[in-house]
């Protein structure tokens, strides 16, 4: 994050109204994907933005609305610049954005990102708990869901299959 | 970006070829893979095989878009994806060969993603800021993959007797494909260290690792014996022309399509 100027301050607020397409339940700023925003003495914008995932099909409809957002708001000059450096990760979502995940269905990022094997091969036992009953009579069905951030599971507690918030 | 200022002396056809090499086995193994959407064998499946097919052609995207940076020609990821010929294609021929049963496709996928991983965990410290920043973001999605890919090796040759016998198929019929992935030309040797890890240093590892994940699926490695080649340097096999047809065609036939 840049350091909090008033004016980044205005930019942070508007981009913090734009949820993300594919998990509303987080804003895009909460998500770590805007990276730093700047406002040059003249007005223009630059919002640099990382992709959670290389593949994203979110990624473009985002740049749009940050776009729009900013347009709507009296910026007329804004420029986006993709970073990936250092590269996106599931250890940046704070617990209250965590929270949030859960509270709409998503099973959050439980761990950090721990070294593992150079190449992992088996899946850890790891049970992950259900957002909804908070059971960890749980079974990982597929390691990939409806979005590539998101694996799914089956609570054999309340037999509501479920998704989770990969840690990547 | 300017290249120049950490190209590490290395020079830039070197670097836009050996960025081509990354884009391109992404993008054709990612086409590959999607043809598996609508098709494949249980829904689970399909849908995990069209996100890896995702992250492969965003990774794709990522490594060309700065192909055409470091080119300096004014190409950008769709000019190079849409309007080379077979002949201009870097990928290694493994990739482009057609999906055969799933099986087949999975023992192909694993055999890659065990090499990518190795690959970008080395790529992800290049001198190269840019390019080790997508390899860093690349490198998180390969573990998934080949974690989703080798549990499926094990498997379906720890299964039936029919999946056995068409994994083992598989395996037989693909590793001749292999060689590839570790052989090196002046390009390799221009970017080995500052840029690249050098393709023969990654062998041993991705060796122990897939004969471990044979050996585990019951499977019997193959002897050791002819290797193909010729991907890196534009010789490819007659189905990489009938791939770029299918891939081709909107972006051909309509110019600046935009819908």
């Amino acid at each position: 994050m840049s350091p909090a100027g008033a004016g980044t301050d205005a930019l942070f607020g508007v981009l913090r109204g734009i949820p993300d397409p594919e998990v509303p339940a987080l804003d895009i700023v909460e998500l770590g994907i805007v990276r730093r925003v700047e406002l040059s003495p003249d007005g223009a914008v630059t919002v640099e933005v990382t992709p959670t995932y290389s593949g994203c099909p979110a990624m473009r409809m985002i740049e749009q609305e940050i776009v729009a957002a900013l347009h709507a708001n009296g910026y007329d000059r804004v420029e986006l610049r993709t970073v990936y450096s250092p590269a996106w990760t599931t250890d940046w979502l704070s617990d209250s954005a965590k929270a949030k995940l859960k509270a709409y269905g998503i099973a959050a990022p439980d761990h950090t990102v721990a070294e593992q094997a150079l190449v992992p091969l088996t899946s850890s036992v790891r049970r992950v708990a259900c957002p909804y009953c908070g059971s960890s009579n749980t079974e990982r069905k597929s390691e990939f869901g409806s979005t590539a951030c998101k694996a799914i599971h089956y609570c054999h507690h309340c037999q509501q299959p479920f998704e989770e918030f990969k840690a990547i | 970006m300017r290249p120049t200022d950490e190209d590490a002396g290395v020079p830039r056809e070197a670097l836009f070829e050996y960025l081509l090499r990354l884009g391109d086995d992404r993008l054709v193994l990612g086409h590959r893979l999607s043809e598996w959407c609508g098709h494949g064998p249980v829904l689970e499946e399909d849908i995990a095989l069209s996100n890896v097919a995702l992250d492969l052609i965003g990774q794709a995207t990522h490594f060309l878009r700065l192909a055409g940076q470091v080119e300096g020609q004014g190409r950008d990821e769709d000019a190079l994806a849409y309007f080379r010929d077979a002949i201009d294609y870097r990928n290694v021929n493994l990739v482009e060969l057609p999906n055969g049963d799933y099986g087949r496709t999975i023992v192909r996928q694993f055999l890659f993603d065990a090499w990518s991983v190795l690959l970008l965990d080395g790529l992800q410290r290049a001198t190269h800021t840019e390019l080790a920043g997508i390899a860093a973001k690349a490198h998180k999605e390969a573990r998934y993959h080949v974690r989703h890919s080798g549990e499926w090796v094990i498997r379906l040759g720890d299964g039936t007797e029919e999946s056995h016998r068409r994994v083992q198929t598989a395996v037989d019929e693909l590793w001749p494909y292999t060689g590839e992935l570790f052989a090196a030309d002046q390009v390799d040797r221009l970017l080995a260290r500052v840029i690249a890890p050098e393709p023969a240093a990654l062998e041993p590892v991705w060796r122990e690792v897939v004969i471990d994940v044979l050996h585990r699926a019951t499977l019997t490695p193959p002897a050791e014996g002819y290797m193909h080649s010729g991907g890196r340097q534009g010789r490819h096999t007659e189905h990489l022309g009938h791939l770029l047809a299918e891939m081709q065609i909107l972006a051909r036939s309509h110019p600046g399509a935009k819908w």
